[in-house]
């Protein structure tokens, strides 16, 4: 993690299967980032996979521990979930690939793009998961450059 | 406090505040503070949506708007009221009863506003069609909704219409026909908009889009009210049914929320009122989740500008009174709008295209360099912890959070939460019973080791 020392730490809770409370996260760490003066290109990009990853864990997860972590170079936030897991990343990773239930397909996800989304909007992603157990999602946006 | 200037359509009259600071817990974008029992606004955060105005129970918030008496300074002088002033009367009242008693009282014209706002809904139907952009469409005639963007929602920018509001167009128009008309020049020819909010005396004195606007004044719908009711008493009666044939369907639409997507058989486009609600709208099209609609159709205030600060109906009457004349257009097909194929023209013409765009105003962040901003937000986190979160508002900023963010700013005391002021001079008699214990002989100590434990 680059967030050490003189950076910004906070962490929030996500419960898993609450879609009332279903992108309050996301906003909130905008919020921050806005008050932090940190550029709207930048913001709306850590916006987006935010909620994409925060959708995920209301979806497909009991519970997760969400730590944004500010330094001078970067933005990185983890998600980290108990849960059911990931079988297989890669397929996963793939647009349109999906397990969304019909319920949720009803509410308008489902559609197999939030993590190509989440990929596609990072700077860096590194995804773990142990199936039964839970996934990690570590997304970093870099604030000098670099994408 | 702040180096760039915003006017504002709303004035505190601080002899008649008390700081009771309704208007504090009230205000949507936290712009209000009470410093030393009075409220005062922060210029950057204002949107002007005028909750502060309505809610204040000792009339000290006011609105800017202009008195009768400018009429004077011009040669010829034309009202173009909104059409929420027909709201406000009974039912026999219609768009024709309005605009001769506007003339009997002092205009030297009145002008139908409600066909230009037809017109422009056509244009909203032709620019969907061809819309290539961001979407949904963001509605832009309520300048609060453009404000809000602007502050708020800066990355919303680029979803506004690009499109004028009919009030600019009528008054552009106005200037051009009757300067025309009468050989006069055209800041010889008074435009005046009959408003239903402050915040459109503001579009006119600083519009959002940096132009310029061809209205000259804005004058209100509750100063005009008495004087325009007794002015048409003298008005030539007509039946309700032939006053009905002159109606733009789909103008009459545009003082109710609702209206422009109803008349205008949009599909998929939602309409939202009210500022809270608008937020939730914009948070879902920031994080992507409406894509998939064509137009918001959003006021600020509640049911439409039928509900406007400085109206005089209840505004679920007169909501109910045009939703009752749109039924009945629709029912009798009543079709008084302007020629569509002359519409098609105009619009090929830019004739309704706004020239420049709303720019972002988005909030100055704790502080401009990133190392110190970030010191900033780690100070006001562990400020924010250690207050009692019952958002109180005795320190006279709105919410713990914004306290918080004021004390870092240094525009607060800690000591001004009441909470602290307590634990503060907890603190003060402690070390001073502590120094005269030292003093004293160890004859209480026990006692005194025992409170620190707690
Ligand atoms: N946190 C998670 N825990 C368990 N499974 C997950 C998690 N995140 C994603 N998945 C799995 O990966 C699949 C693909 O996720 P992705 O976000 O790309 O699409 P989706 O959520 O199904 O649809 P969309 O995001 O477009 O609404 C999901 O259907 C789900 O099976
Ligand atoms: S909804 Fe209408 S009346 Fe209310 S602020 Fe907006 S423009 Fe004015
Ligand atoms: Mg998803």
């Amino acid at each position: 993690m680059i967030c050490q020392g003189n950076g910004f730490i906070k962490k929030f809770n996500v419960q898993g299967r609450n879609f009332s409370h279903a992108g309050i996260v996301s906003t909130k760490i905008k919020e921050i980032l806005e008050e932090i003066g940190i550029a709207p290109a930048i913001i709306r990009r850590a916006a987006i996979a935010s909620y994409e990853a925060e959708m995920n864990i209301v979806m497909y997860a009991d519970h997760a521990e969400v730590i944004l972590c500010l330094s001078l170079s970067a933005i990185n936030i983890t998600f980290k979930d108990k849960g059911q897991g990931i079988n297989n990343i890669e397929l996963a990773m793939q647009e349109g690939y999906s397990t969304a239930t019909d319920e949720m397909r009803e509410m308008g996800f489902g559609a197999g793009l939030g993590l190509p989304n989440i990929k596609r909007n990072a700077d860096k992603l590194d995804i773990s998961s142990s199936p039964g157990k839970g996934t990690t999602l570590d997304v970093t946006f870099y604030l000098n450059g670099k994408k | 406090m702040n180096n760039s200037h915003y006017y504002h359509s709303i004035r505190i009259e601080e002899d008649k505040c008390n700081g009771r600071m309704k208007c504090m817990h009230v205000c949507p974008t936290q712009a209000i503070r009470v410093r030393n029992g009075k409220a005062i606004i922060l210029e950057d955060r204002c949107i002007d949506c005028g909750e502060c105005i309505t809610i204040c129970p000792e009339g000290a918030i006011v609105p800017l708007t202009d008195p009768f008496g400018e009429l004077s300074k011009f040669r010829h002088t034309v009202a173009i009221p909104s059409p929420a002033l027909i709201a406000q009367f009974g039912r026999d009242i219609l768009p024709y009863e309005i605009l001769n008693g506007l003339k009997k009282l002092g205009f030297d014209d009145a002008f139908d506003l409600i066909n230009t706002c037809g017109q422009v809904s056509f244009a909203i139907n032709e620019y969907l069609n061809e819309h290539k952009g961001p979407k949904p469409v963001i509605f832009n005639s309520c300048p609060t909704v453009v404000r809000l963007i602007q502050v708020k929602y800066p990355s919303l920018i680029d979803h506004i219409i690009s499109l004028n509001v009919p009030r600019e167009i009528a008054g552009r128009e106005v200037k051009k026909q009757k300067s025309a008309q009468y050989g006069l020049d055209e800041k010889d020819i008074g435009t005046f908009y009959i408003t239903p909010c402050p915040v459109k005396m503001l579009s006119i004195k600083q519009p959002a889009e940096k132009g310029r606007s061809y209205l000259d004044g804005a004058i209100s719908i509750s100063d005009i009210y008495g004087p325009l009711l007794s002015a048409m008493e003298s008005v030539e009666r007509r039946s309700y049914k032939k006053s009905l044939q002159n109606i733009c369907i789909l103008g009459i639409g545009w003082a109710m929320v609702g209206g422009i997507s109803r008349t205008l058989r949009l599909k998929n486009s939602l309409a939202v009122s009210g500022i809270s609600e608008i937020i939730k709208v914009f948070n879902d099209i920031e994080q992507g989740k409406l894509n998939h609609i064509d137009f918001i159709e959003a006021y600020s205030c509640p049911q439409g500008c039928v509900g406007g600060s400085l109206t005089v109906e209840n505004s679920y009457i007169s909501y109910n009174k045009i939703l009752k004349i749109v039924e009945r257009l629709e029912y009798e097909e009543i079709k008084a709008c302007s020629d569509i194929r002359y519409i098609r023209k105009l619009f090929a013409q830019n004739y309704f295209s706004m020239k420049r765009k709303a720019e972002p105003r988005p909030l100055k962040p704790l502080d401009s360099n990133l190392a110190a901003a970030i010191q900033k937000m780690r100070e006001k986190e562990e400020i924010y912890e250690s207050l009692p979160k019952i958002d109180c508002g005795a320190c006279g900023s709105p919410t713990c959070m914004t306290f918080a963010e004021d004390v870092v700013k240094a525009d607060a005391e800690i000591t001004d939460c009441i909470f602290k002021l307590a634990d503060d001079y907890k603190l003060q008699l402690e070390s001073a019973k502590e120094r005269r214990t030292d003093t004293d002989d160890s004859n209480d100590k026990g006692k005194k080791e025992e409170k620190n434990d707690t």
